[in-house]
C-alpha cells in the first residue's frame, strides 16, 4: 500500500465545537455498546429468580456501579439527541454551517435536560432504584 | 507511489456494493431505536426497580417481553454495525482487524441470544 493521503484530514482544520459533538457521538456509541452487557446482566438476573435479582440490584446500587449507570444514562441521552440530528441530516435538512452549529447547541441542551430529568426520576423520586 | 492503475488495485477485491446496505441498516435500526429506547427508559424511571415482586409481574405483562426483546435485538444490531465501523476506521492490520470484527460479531450475537433467552425466562417466571 502506497503512502497516499487518507481522509479525514482532521489536523488541517481549525477546531470547531461541532467536531467535539461528532467524536462524542462515536465515544458514546462505544460506551452504549458496553451498556448492553449491563442490560443483559440485569435481564439474566431477573430470569434467574429473586435471589439473583436482589444480588444484581445490590451490586448495581453500589456507588461505582451507580456512577457507571449515570455515565451510561448521559451517553444515551446524548447519543439519542445527536442521533436524531444525524437522521435529520440524512433526510437532507439542516446541512448549512450555521444550522449545524445551532443544532449542535440544541442537542447539548436537550441531552442535558433529558439526563437531569431521567436521573431525577430514577434516583430522586424512587429512592429504592439501583 | 505504485505504478499500478486505480482499476488494477481495485480489481479482484469484490464488489463494493455492500456499503449501501450497511448505511441503510444503521439508519433504519437508529429510527426504530428512538421509540423503543424511549419506551424502555420511560418504563425504567417509573418502575420500582429494587422490588422483585413488581418487576417479575412487569416482565410478563402484556407487550413488555415483546418490546423488550425487540429493543434488545435492534440495539444489538445497531451496536454491531457501529462497532464494525469503529474497528474498520482504527484497526488497520488485516489479521487483527478480522479478529476484532469476528470477536465483535460473536459478542453481539451472544448478547442478543443470551438476552432474549433471559427475557423469555423472566416472562415465563412471571405470575401473570
Amino acid at each position: 500500500m502506497s503512502e497516499r493521503p487518507l481522509s479525514p484530514h482532521l489536523s488541517v482544520y481549525r477546531f470547531m465545537y461541532t467536531m467535539a459533538l461528532s467524536i462524542a457521538h462515536r465515544f458514546t456509541g462505544v460506551g452504549l455498546a458496553m451498556a448492553l452487557c449491563a442490560l443483559v446482566y440485569w435481564l439474566a438476573s431477573a430470569a434467574a429468580g429473586e435471589g439473583e435479582y436482589q444480588r444484581a440490584v445490590t451490586l448495581l446500587s453500589a456507588w461505582p456501579a451507580r456512577l457507571l449507570l449515570l455515565a451510561w444514562l448521559a451517553a444515551f441521552c446524548y447519543h439519542l439527541a445527536n442521533g436524531i440530528r444525524h437522521l435529520i441530516w440524512d433526510a437532507g435538512f439542516g446541512l448549512e454551517k450555521a444550522q449545524a452549529r445551532r443544532s449542535a447547541r440544541v442537542v447539548i441542551v436537550v441531552a442535558a435536560l433529558g439526563f437531569l430529568l431521567a436521573a431525577w426520576l430514577l434516583y430522586g423520586v424512587h429512592r429504592g432504584a439501583p | 507511489m505504485s505504478l499500478r492503475s486505480a482499476l488494477g488495485t481495485a480489481l479482484g477485491h469484490g464488489a463494493a456494493g455492500a456499503g449501501v446496505a450497511h448505511w441503510w441498516s444503521q439508519r433504519v435500526s437508529a429510527l426504530a431505536l428512538v421509540p423503543l429506547t424511549l419506551w424502555l427508559l420511560g418504563a425504567l424511571v417509573r418502575l420500582p426497580l429494587g422490588d422483585y415482586a413488581v418487576m417479575s409481574l412487569w416482565f410478563g405483562y402484556g407487550w413488555n417481553p415483546v418490546l423488550l426483546g425487540l429493543t434488545l435485538l435492534v440495539g444489538c444490531w445497531h451496536s454491531s454495525l457501529g462497532i464494525q465501523v469503529v474497528i474498520e476506521d482504527y484497526v488497520h492490520a488485516p489479521g487483527l482487524k478480522l479478529a476484532a470484527l469476528l470477536g465483535s460479531n460473536g459478542l453481539h450475537g451472544l448478547l442478543a441470544a443470551g438476552g432474549l433467552y433471559a427475557i423469555v425466562r423472566a416472562a415465563l417466571r412471571s405470575p401473570t
